[in-house]
């Protein structure tokens, strides 16, 4: 990590970068958008074609893929949004709601 | 200086478009608008004569012009462009992003009324309404000044303690298109003096990629880029004089962030920019023969405003007058006199302080005028009055 | 030459007023002297009556307001006399030269000068620039009358100017021409 934010909220406002420039590419991994998630997507294998529409689809990267096959799902940064079971054509993504701590 | 100095009878605009071929900026994305056009008719022709490397894009509107040199900034060149009155009214949001983004572009602004009704003359409110668009504004009073502003805004707007856009202002028509003596630097000169620009950041470096104008939430940093923002235009100050110290001793010609004339002994001081300034040192001299004592605080620098230096210089004045080329509805006087009261208010100083609005829309302003401003003061010295008040300099009332 | 002069060139769209208001700064340039050229702005359509003003100084110019009380009036259209008050913020002394064929004394007449003290002079310019430059362009053969009247610079001088100054934009043909034109105004010009 060339740039360390995990302090951002002390810096002073003289700390911060030139112009409000973000200085490193890919730190949305430091932003974990999962807690966002009301529905979660669940994968059933056996319907799975691995034909990767889901993973193409996906807004957020947040699908897994091992070795060409989908391998799960980044349930960090996945945001319950749908779109990989709206696209699956063989309906292998299930959107089940997330249980909330009362449910269980 | 011991070289023949390089002497040209030139308007304004054209000393300027000499100063950006000299500069050679890498891009320059341009509308034309009056009283701007002859700019970037002369430039143009430098750009097809291979004088200069400058990639010049024919945009369609101010808002592309300034949104182009944003993108071109951002990708590490050094830009330029130049505009008048609804130009830069069109530009208005694209202003606030090229400061707020840090990017060191350099802009003549030829000041000229906004419309309605439409009016190509000059006066100062175009800039004016932009002064808290976070760009650095020097003012001109002639086209020497013009010219040596442009070439010092590249050098302001660069400085790795600034980095923030810098406008270059003049009158347009009566300083953009007069004839002028206008003493040229040589191209050496100008060009080691600029130096190669140096981006902080670029969206061409793939290397280091970067993202530039990202989104910032509630909870975000926005106050605090603000509160940055204002910082470095009062750091600005300290660059501006060294810059000009810099220039002074490659031109001989001294820039500070006001001048002043006069104003030693002074009882009433004069306060404006612009090239009425210059109308404005001739009366001084005739009311001086006679014995009245008055002088003249030119302003150079508007933003950052000198608040300290002008509270300073006018402190031991009886009566100020302010004169504003522009008007602000629903305030008290113009913006230089709002800054002005602030200056002498904030550092608790004594001068009382009056304000007239002049030249509107390219309206005349002569000697006599400035006559009509200094016999009200003194009429107001003789009551003792200590009150303010906003009076109109040729207005048919 | 004095200290300052103020001169108000008055002509139509196209004659060349704003030309030769710039050529006489170039002239003073030359002579490394201070000076100021403008038009009146924004009338810049063929035809119509417009103003251009030079002032020339050996001191450095400050003063940025229009010519109020010129010291020299040019005339480069004899129809404007009437139409326009080319009179206007005249003072005693101002010098008043006009394009046309008449003489001095009818151009006093004409603007109702009789009596004053005002120097009058007239030059036909357009013929003198018809049979020189081959078109009807006054303004370079008046800059010749000018410092006739004026004394403000040598004809040499002007001369050399307009080799600096046109020499860029035209071809020699056209250049002397107009030389020949700026001698002939000078000699012919005339005064009442």
């Amino acid at each position: 990590m060339k740039w360390d934010v995990r302090r951002i909220r002390e810096w002073k406002f003289y700390e911060h970068p030139q112009g409000a420039t973000i200085l490193e590419a890919g730190n949305s991994l430091y932003y974990q958008t999962g807690s966002w998630r009301t529905f979660r997507p669940v994968w059933i294998g056996e319907k799975c074609t691995h034909c990767l529409y889901c993973f193409i689809f996906c807004p957020d990267a947040a699908v897994k893929v091992s070795k060409e096959k989908i391998a799960g799902f980044d349930y960090e940064h996945c945001k319950g949004c749908g779109i990989c079971a709206t696209e699956c054509p063989r309906e292998a993504i299930e959107m089940v709601e997330e249980q909330r701590e009362s449910d269980r | 200086m011991t070289a023949k100095k390089k002497v040209a009878a030139i308007t304004a605009n054209v000393a300027c478009a000499y100063a950006m071929k000299q500069i050679d900026p890498d891009v320059v994305p341009a509308y034309p608008i009056t009283p701007q056009t002859t700019i970037m008719e002369e430039f143009s022709n430098y750009v097809a004569d291979g004088a200069v490397n400058t990639r010049l894009m024919r945009v369609e509107s101010e808002h592309s012009a300034m949104s182009a040199a944003i993108g071109a900034s951002a990708a590490g060149a050094r830009v330029m462009t130049a505009t008048s009155s609804q130009g830069l009214a069109l530009m208005w949001e694209m202003l606030y992003i090229a400061s707020a983004l840090r990017l060191p572009i350099v802009m003549q602004n030829v000041n000229r009324a906004l419309s309605a009704p439409i009016n190509i003359h000059c006066d100062h409110s175009d800039s004016m309404g932009a002064r808290d668009a976070g760009w650095i504004q020097l003012f001109s009073e002639n086209a020497q000044e013009a010219y040596d502003n442009t070439i010092q805004a590249v050098k302001i707007a660069e400085d790795m303690r600034v980095r923030l856009p810098v406008m270059v202002l003049y009158d347009g028509f009566i300083v953009s298109h007069a004839i002028d003596r206008v003493e040229l630097l040589d191209d050496e000169v100008v060009k080691d003096f600029i130096g190669d620009f140096k981006p902080v950041y670029s969206l061409l470096d793939v290397d280091n990629p970067v993202t530039v104008g990202p989104f910032d939430s509630l909870n975000g940093y926005y106050f605090e880029f603000k509160r940055m923002q204002e910082e470095v235009m009062r750091r600005a100050k300290s660059v501006i004089i060294k810059v000009g110290e810099e220039f002074m001793k490659v031109s001989g010609r001294s820039y500070g962030l006001f001048e002043t004339y006069q104003i030693e002994d002074a009882e009433y001081v004069l306060v404006l920019l612009g090239s009425a300034a210059g109308t404005a040192r001739v009366a001084v001299d005739n009311l001086r023969q006679q014995g009245i004592r008055i002088g003249l605080l030119k302003l150079r620098v508007f933003r950052p405003f000198p608040f300290e230096e002008i509270a300073k210089a006018l402190n031991s004045a009886k009566i100020v007058a302010v004169l504003d080329r522009s008007i602000s509805p629903g305030s008290q006087g113009g913006p230089v006199f709002q800054e002005v009261c602030s200056a002498l208010y904030s550092f608790d100083c004594s001068p009382v302080i009056v304000n007239y609005i002049y030249g509107l829309g390219g309206r005349e302003i002569e000697l006599a005028h400035f006559f009509k401003v200094v016999s009200d003061l003194e009429d107001l010295s003789e009551k003792r009055s200590k009150e303010s008040f906003v009076r109109y300099l040729n207005l048919r009332e | 030459m004095s200290s300052f002069w103020e001169i108000r060139w008055h002509g139509r769209g196209g004659q060349g007023a704003v030309t030769a208001a710039k050529f006489l700064a170039e002239v003073a340039l030359s002579k490394d002297f201070y000076f100021q050229a403008f038009p009146e702005y924004g009338a810049e359509r063929m035809g119509a009556p417009i103003q251009a003003f030079t002032r020339l100084s050996d001191a450095p110019i400050y003063i940025r307001s229009a010519i109020e009380k010129p010291d020299v009036i040019v005339v480069l259209d004899p129809t404007l006399i009437g139409t326009v008050d080319v009179l206007e913020g005249l003072k005693s002394d101002t010098i008043i030269l006009v394009n046309t064929p008449m003489s001095p004394a009818e151009v006093r007449k004409i603007l109702g000068l009789e009596g004053k003290k005002n120097r009058v002079f007239t030059v036909d310019a357009t013929k003198i620039a018809l049979e020189t430059i081959g078109r009807p362009i006054p303004n370079t053969p008046l800059v010749g009358a000018l410092v006739k009247a004026t004394g403000l610079f040598q004809l040499a001088e002007v001369v050399e100017g307009l080799k600096v100054s046109f020499g860029k934009k035209f071809s020699e043909e056209v250049i002397e021409g107009n030389i020949a034109a700026i001698k002939r105004a000078y000699e012919e010009v005339k005064e009442s």
